[in-house]
Order: structure tokens, then sequence, then C-alpha cells
């Protein structure tokens, strides 16, 4: 459906320059199952937020390691063992030179963002964080960087502190400013934020916070697909990602943490692989970072996500963050159109995330609305019921893109959205 | 399309935008309230039952079109009943919308509540159009914890 805001932005020349110069039909040519039609009709994914999909690098990756590499690692001497201990030691060291850490030591492989969040709050958090003391999040956080806070508050007595937002959607530097005092122990904050996509400016939050010297945990679950990161330019004490959300597989993730703060951590679960040395009345841990990897780890996940950060490597993050700005400013400028149809989330350094409302029409009436005319879009509060709160709304529709998403994936949501408004009027 | 249009039948659209029973009861001496964790919805149910007859019914809360279709259509068709009849209904509605797409449908036992055969195409929203009747259940059998659609 041709509305005069999608006429006047395919004129547009900065973005539609950009569209030019991305090919995007040769990165969707690499995911296969974006190729799948969904109810008959091409399918238009826009729930990256939620997960990611995967191209056929890591896809056959996998296959690969299971077809002729696996064995357990760092156990045996036979050649199958060395091979899939090598491969899980240099997915190390891709993730390590993607995120520009200063040494594999400091990369901790995990199930996930939640994982990662959960290790620093039981490793980190019991160790450090005593009654009385506070903790900073904000209030655009994901429930995984709330509630394992929460839960260490409840045990030791310490305090969760909340940046509150404006109605755009950014976080209120002032009150951050504010609320850092001399109990702070530490802040917790999301880089960009899932339902609204907010960017925060993690870098001066963190540069703030180090004047007091209270270390800052990245929730970096957003951030990783759409934003170059540097954690020792951005001078992160943690930063937590997971694999699914980077076109990696599911149930593998990183924590990045500096050396220095992992040498004085607790151990976090006990078991094998984590031990130098284990005897009735004492054990030995082993060395960084396998201190902090009991079991046998997700080995095949690990090998997905190292080959995942090669691909995106590969397209380059620049040349995707401006794919996904120029696609993000056709979406919103076009559901914009839309009457009826309030945006939730206006921040003015956002990635590709668009949470919307509609008057009259319930977001997950939309969601199946739109689900059959091929699109996949998030109907929910998105983890994230503080925000949802915060808006008065129990739930958005929430369109999220990534590198592959074109412009017509817009244009079958904006007719389909048309459809439903007409007949629910 | 088709399918949405059963789903999304004129009917359902009209309780949705003017939902009967809608609102707070006072003197109620039976409630529940429902929760639908999927999608964060919450319904409320007020009844009055004196000898075993619900003489008056209401509800209220945040819900889809289909949730709140099944709300409104199902106060009026509750107002009045038995607790036997509601008990003997639920059970209907229940196999109706669990039932296989396939299968005929039962127009004429079933009357007003047929409009809802269209949510068996639809998976997910089958907790959608069940939300109102679980908690109906729970409150005329005294049932004070939350329901869940889980
Ligand atoms: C901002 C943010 N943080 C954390 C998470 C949790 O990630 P995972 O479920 O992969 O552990 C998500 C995923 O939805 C997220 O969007």
């Amino acid at each position: 459906m041709e509305t005069t805001a999608l006429k006047k932005e395919a004129v547009h020349t900065p973005t539609g320059r950009q569209f030019a110069h991305f090919d995007v039909e040769k990165i969707r040519a690499d995911f296969p199952i974006l190729h799948r039609p969904v109810y008959g009709k091409p399918l238009a994914y826009l729930d990256n937020a939620a997960t990611t999909q995967k191209p056929l690098a890591v896809i056959e990756a996998i296959r690969h390691y299971y077809s002729a590499e696996n064995a357990n690692i760092h156990r045996g001497v036979y050649h199958l063992s060395e091979v899939a201990t090598r491969k899980y030691e240099g997915a190390r060291k891709t993730v390590k030179n993607f995120l520009n850490a200063a040494s594999e030591r400091e990369i901790v492989f995990t199930a996930g963002t939640t994982d990662s969040i959960n290790l620093v709050a039981a490793a980190y958090g019991r160790k450090f964080i005593k009654a009385g003391d506070e903790i900073i999040l904000s209030h655009m956080e994901h429930h995984s960087n709330i509630v394992p806070w929460q839960m260490l508050c409840e045990e030791t007595g310490a305090k969760l502190r909340v940046i509150p937002i404006n109605d755009r959607g950014e976080l209120i530097f002032e009150e951050y400013e504010k609320l850092l005092n001399e109990r702070t122990r530490l802040v917790a904050i999301v880089y960009v934020s899932n339902s609204l996509g907010t960017i925060n400016p993690v870098k001066d939050i963190i540069e703030l916070a180090h004047q007091g010297n209270v270390p800052v945990l990245v929730d970096g679950a957003q951030a990783i697909s759409h934003l170059k990161v540097n954690v020792q330019e951005l001078d992160c004490d943690f930063f937590a990602l997971s694999g699914h959300k980077v076109f990696g597989p599911t149930g593998v993730g990183v924590l990045y943490a500096k050396e220095n703060i992992l040498e004085r951590m607790n151990p976090y679960r006990g078991g094998g692989d984590m031990i130098r040395s284990v005897k009735f009345e004492k054990t030995v841990y082993a060395e960084l970072p396998h201190r902090f990897e009991a079991g046998t780890p997700h080995i095949a996940g690990v090998v997905g996500l190292a080959k995942a950060l090669e691909y995106v490597e590969s397209v380059g993050l620049e040349a995707i963050a401006a794919h996904e700005k120029a696609l993000l400013e056709y979406g919103q400028e076009a559901l914009s159109t839309l009457k009826k149809l309030k945006l939730i989330g206006t921040a003015r350094k956002k990635t590709g995330v668009i949470s919307f409302v509609i008057e009259g029409i319930h977001p997950h009436d939309i969601g199946t609305w739109v689900d059959r005319q091929g699109v996949a879009i998030r109907a929910g509060h998105h983890c994230t019921q503080p925000v949802m709160d915060r808006y008065g709304v129990p739930s958005t529709c929430r369109a999220s893109l990534a590198m592959y998403n074109r412009k017509e994936d817009f244009d079958t949501l904006i007719a389909a959205l048309h459809d439903i408004i007409k007949v629910f009027d | 399309m088709e399918e949405l249009r059963e789903l999304y039948q004129q009917i359902i659209l009209d309780h949705n935008k003017s939902p009967k029973n809608y609102g707070k009861m006072v003197n109620c001496t039976h409630a529940s309230e429902g929760y639908n964790p999927l999608c964060g919805d919450r319904i409320k149910i007020y009844a009055k039952v004196e000898n075993g007859v619900i003489e008056d019914i209401k509800f209220e809360g945040e819900g889809c079109a289909i949730a709140k279709a099944s709300g409104s259509i199902m106060t009026a068709l509750l107002k009045g009943k038995t607790v036997a009849e509601a008990q003997q209904l639920f059970e209907e509605f229940q196999h109706l919308i669990t039932s296989d797409v396939r299968s005929n449908v039962d127009t004429e036992k079933l009357g007003k509540l047929a409009v809802f055969a269209g949510v068996r195409e639809f998976p997910t929203r089958v907790k959608c159009a069940g939300l109102a009747w679980h908690t109906v259940k729970a409150a005329i059998e005294k049932k004070d914890e939350l329901v869940t659609t889980e």
C-alpha cells in the first residue's frame, strides 16, 4: 500500500543512496529460513530483537562440528579431542577480537545474556555487595537485568535504585548523576533497549561511575548485532551477550569481564573443567576463564557463535548500522502516517526497534492479523514490564530489524495494518 | 484472510467495541481474577449467586478482541443460569475451542458460542478465548487464587 510518506521516503536521497549501496539480496541469500513461505506468503521476519535467523555458514559450521570434530574438550589426548579443544579455544579468540578485549582470559562462555548476568550477581555480587549497598539500574532494563539483582538484594539487604526515563524513552542522565553516591557498588545498564530501541550513552555512564570506582555491567544483548562494540574503549567492567541475537545458536553466550575483576570473583558453579585439582580437603580452581565454565559446555554452540561473529564481521557493522538506520527511518515514517497509531520509544539515538500501539486494537489481535500475511512481529510486554507501566500500556507491538530486512517487509506490515484498522473500525 | 474473517467475525468485533456486562460489581458473592502470562492480559469476574443461580455477573479487564468478546458473550449467556448449567457450558466451550479444526460444530447446541469456532485455526489464541471461562469457573467454585491460562 503506497502512502505519501512512502513515496516521499523513496526519493529521499541520503537513505535512498544507502539502500542502493547495501546488497541486502546477497545477504538474504545466505539465510535459508527467509525463503520459506508462511501461510503461502513470503516471510517478513521482523522479530529480530527476540532472536535472529542463522546464516548457512553457521548452520554448516555446527553440522560440520558434529559430523567431523565432535569430542569433549580439555580432556582426551586423542586427535578428535584436540581438534574440538582447538575449535573451542579458537572461538574464544574470535570473540575476544570481536569485542576487542585485552585477553582471552576475559572471555567466559555462558548459556546467554541471562546466564552471564546471573554469573556476575552470584560470583561478584555475593562477594562484594552487602547490606545497605546500592545497585543502580535503569527503568528500561530487560527482566534479566532486574531479577538477578532483586534476588541478590533480597539475600544481602542491598537496595536497587532506578534511573528514570523521559517520554521519548531516554535515560534522564541528571537523575543518574544524583543516584550515584558512596553506597553505590554497581551500575547495571542495558546498552540498547529491546522494547524501545534506545541506545544508552553507556560510555558516559561508565566514565561517571568510574570516578567513584563503581564497576559497570553492560547488557549488550541488543547491541551486539547492530553496533560496533569495543569493550576497552567503553571501559566497561562486564559485558553480557547472547549468541542467538547475533545470528548464532541459542543456548550460548558470553560474559566479558576485566581480568583483574574476574581474578577477585568467587567461582560460579562447581564441577569439572573449573578445577586444577580436587581433594576432599581442598580444591584448587582452574585458571581464568575456565574457573567460570564448570561442566561440559555447549561446544557446538560456541563454534556456531564464532562463525556468526565472523559472518557479521564480513558484512561489517558500519554497513549494517547504516542500512538499518535507513530502514528504521523509512519504517517509522510510514507507520506514523497510520491513524490512531502511536510509537512507543522515540529516542533520538535508537536502533531498529519500533514499538507501537494502535488505539482500539489490542497488540495481540494485530500480531495474529499480520502473521497471516507472513509478517512476524512481537506482541507483548517484551520482558520489560516496567517500561510498559511507564507508558501505561499492558503490551505493545514491536517490529525489530536485522541486516537482512528490506523495505518490502515494512510495506507488507503496513498494508496489513491498514486492513486490520479498517476491519476493527 | 478467510481464516482471519472467520476468527474476527462481526459479532466478535461488536462485542469487543461495546462489551456487555462490563464493569465492577460491589455486592458480588463470588469474584476471581484471571491472567494470561503470554500477553499480560488480566480479567476480573464478579458474580452474584443466590440459591445456586447466577443472578448477576460482570467482567472487566485488559484484553484482546477475542478475550473481551468471550467475556461479553459468556456473561450474557450465564446470567440467570444455575451453577451446574454454567459448569456444563464451560465444558462445552472448552470442547469447542480445543476440538479438531475439521470437526463439525453443533451450532444449534452451542448457539452464540459457535462464533468462537474460528479460534481453532489459531492455537496461540485458544487461551484468549478460554480466559474468561476459566476465571468464571474459579469464581463460582470459590477458588480465590489467581487463575492463569498456563
Ligand atoms: C536487552 C536484553 N537483555 C537480556 C536479554 C536476555 O537474553 P537471553 O534470553 O538470550 O538470555 C534479552 C533478550 O530478550 C534482551 O533483549
